[in-house]
């Protein structure tokens, strides 16, 4: 920890403020998703706890009928709006990691085989990401999406469409991470400790997880963080077309997708506030991307 | 110089059978296009009959081919609601996307160029910052918001402009247009530049860069120091080194311009493909999705193949084959 403070990377974080602002932003988004039942008044899944008369509440104003108080309102079903945008921050971010993550262990293994173990594998691998990449990745996500949905039984579709939301997201971003790791392994593997590690007698897959891995890790880092921004973006691109997160489990887009609805009575708070939380959520994980890709290329320094 | 061509092709070629590959594998695999033609009440025999006549009893490369010589003839089956022709669904929508795509590429391409140029100009000037930090902003923000904020504002408050569908369109042949209307034109404004804004920013940023890394170049400096008008300097001889790259890239973002397509279709309820596509996921309309499929990958094939050999018609580096690959 103490390593962690003193080291260059901590240094040049305390002098870049839209780092820290955006650092910041990020880490209170991302704790008051993990609290949300301690800091939301009410929970918004929860039937009982929902008031038809609230429905349509203006922000911090009295109900007319109730007298109910909404911090930034209530939707047309008179749920609490800054509860439901907890609550689907916690899915948005959630899918989000949980898609980057499956993208980043299937493209780094993938990127490793392709770079140490070469041949007809690397070509396989690589063509494929190619062929992948000539696509734009909301639709290759929204193709898995619909496919998946045609090979699932009917009733099963709701119940697993989170899941089915971050295998498609996962799948779709997977490119960039296996090129970058496969290329930085083919310049590791040429390196001293891989031949002394080789003649030592390690297998091929101890060498690529315990000794190349953790020096490919860097990149993988800057572009998880990338890839983080357009995760949370594209699932709730997905959710606001009707084709992701359902009502009944609503992530941020499933929020705006309700609110769109309410505009035209002049209801703007449904659809305003959770698209400002959607906002600030992508605007600053792209800044910190952004960030910590010209700090971790040594070139720009 | 040949050889580079035909391998180029070649490899166009396959891509475009994996394509079809997966296509078929969708459409033939995950739907099953036997209990969508035939009531629950058929009988085994009839069930047996149909699969029959449809060849699914043919095997695998047989139907795969039978696919793909079926989709050269458009023909792609009937869609699983309506029970309607998919090609004639694609056709009657085709114009409406195709419309949709070309005004917004159109305003991305010129109000970028002009924007970036602007800023590279005035490097540094107080309004040149200014949009560079909105840019920012506009990147992080996803097409579908950019949508409901235009028509929050233009079509709520302003009441201006309207806030979904095409308006009335004229119909020239089978394909109907919304140019020549006033209510079709007024349509089209919002989801253009919903559509286009993002493409905007990105060919704005890369007109900038190439900008000033042209004005640092020799020749920049040489033209300035032989007392050409800045004027002078900046159009005739740095602007046109500059837009090369520009529309290469602005030509490779067209295919990414038909898929955000979807996104913005459905904001605006804009009759086109997209919208049709983003229906056929949600109720697992498996015909349509394997037909869009095949029609975006050949566009983008198509595409990158434009782009390629266009680099390869401008930089003579490229051209000797063993330097290439």
């Amino acid at each position: 920890m103490e390593r962690f403070f003193k080291s260059d990377f901590f240094y040049d974080f305390l002098r870049a403020p839209v780092a820290i602002i955006s650092f910041c932003v990020v880490a209170l988004l991302v704790l008051s998703a993990i609290f949300a039942q301690f800091i939301a008044p009410t929970n918004p899944f929860d039937p009982a706890s929902l008031e038809l008369m609230n429905g349509f509440t203006p922000p911090m104003e009295p109900n007319m009928f109730t007298g109910d108080v909404f911090l930034l309102g209530a939707d047309d079903q008179g749920r609490d709006l800054f509860s439901a945008i907890l609550y689907g921050l916690r899915i948005s971010l959630f899918v989000g990691i949980m898609a980057v993550s499956l993208a980043m262990v299937m493209g780094v293994l993938l990127g490793l085989i392709a770079g140490y173990v070469g041949g007809w594998l690397d070509n396989l691998i690589m063509r494929l990401a190619d062929i992948q990449m000539t696509f734009p990745s909301i639709l290759i996500a929204m193709l898995i999406f619909g496919v998946a949905r045609g090979l699932l039984p009917p009733e099963l579709r709701y119940e697993m469409a989170i899941t089915v939301l971050i295998i498609s997201i996962g799948l779709s971003e997977w490119v960039p991470f296996a090129r970058t790791v496969r290329g930085t392994t083919m310049v590791e593997k040429e390196k001293e400790y891989v031949a002394a590690a080789q003649l030592i007698g390690l297998k091929r897959w101890q060498i690529m997880i315990r000794h190349i891995l953790p020096n490919v890790l860097g990149p993988v880092l800057v572009i998880a963080t990338i890839t983080f921004a357009l995760a949370i973006i594209a699932e709730a691109s997905l959710s606001f077309l009707g084709v992701g997160a359902p009502r009944t489990e609503p992530s941020l887009g499933t929020l705006i997708r309700v609110g769109q609805d309410f505009l035209f009575s002049g209801e703007w708070w449904i659809l305003l506030f959770p698209a400002l939380t959607l906002l600030a959520l992508a605007l600053a994980v792209n800044l910190l991307g952004d960030w910590l890709r010209d700090t971790l290329n040594p070139r720009l320094k | 110089m040949l050889v580079i061509i035909f391998r180029r092709l070649g490899q166009s070629i396959l891509v475009l059978f994996i394509v079809a590959l997966i296509s078929f594998l969708i459409f033939r695999y995950v739907g099953n296009p036997v209990d969508n033609l035939m009531g629950q009440e058929a009988t085994l025999a009839q069930r047996a009959a149909l699969i029959e006549a449809l060849g699914l009893n043919d095997p695998f490369y047989k139907q795969y081919f039978n696919f793909i010589w079926k989709a050269l003839q458009f023909d792609f089956g009937n869609s699983y609601r309506g029970a309607l022709p998919v090609s004639e669904l694609i056709a009657s929508r085709l114009p409406a996307t195709i419309e949709l795509a070309v005004t917004s590429a159109f305003f991305a391409l010129v109000l970028g160029v002009i924007i970036g140029i602007y800023t590279a100009i005035n490097r540094g000037g107080y309004i040149a910052n200014l949009i560079l930090s909105t840019s920012l902003i506009g990147v992080s923000l996803p097409t579908f918001l950019i949508g409901v904020l235009l028509i929050w504002l233009f079509a709520v408050e302003l009441k201006w402009l309207p806030s979904f569908g095409r308006g009335d369109v004229v119909q020239l042949g089978w394909w109907s247009t919304g140019f020549l209307t006033i209510s079709g034109i007024k349509s089209l404004v919002l989801p253009s530049i919903t559509l286009g804004l993002y493409q905007l920013t990105l060919i704005m940023r890369l007109t900038r860069s190439e900008m000033l890394e042209v004005m640092r170049q020799d020749y920049v400096r040489f033209a300035k120091a032989l007392g050409l008008s800045s004027k002078q300097v900046n159009f005739n001889h740095a602007l046109p080194n500059t837009l090369v790259p520009v529309i290469t890239i602005a030509g490779l973002q067209l295919g990414s311009i038909v898929a955000f397509a979807i996104i913005t279709e459905t904001v605006f309820q804009w009759p086109g493909v997209g919208l049709l596509f983003i229906n056929a996921v949600y109720f697992v309309d498996i015909p349509v999705m394997s037909a869009y499929l095949l029609l975006v990958g050949v566009l983008f094939v198509i595409i990158n193949l434009i782009v390629d050999l266009l680099y390869l018609a401008i930089d003579p580096r490229l051209r000797d084959s063993n330097t290439s690959e």
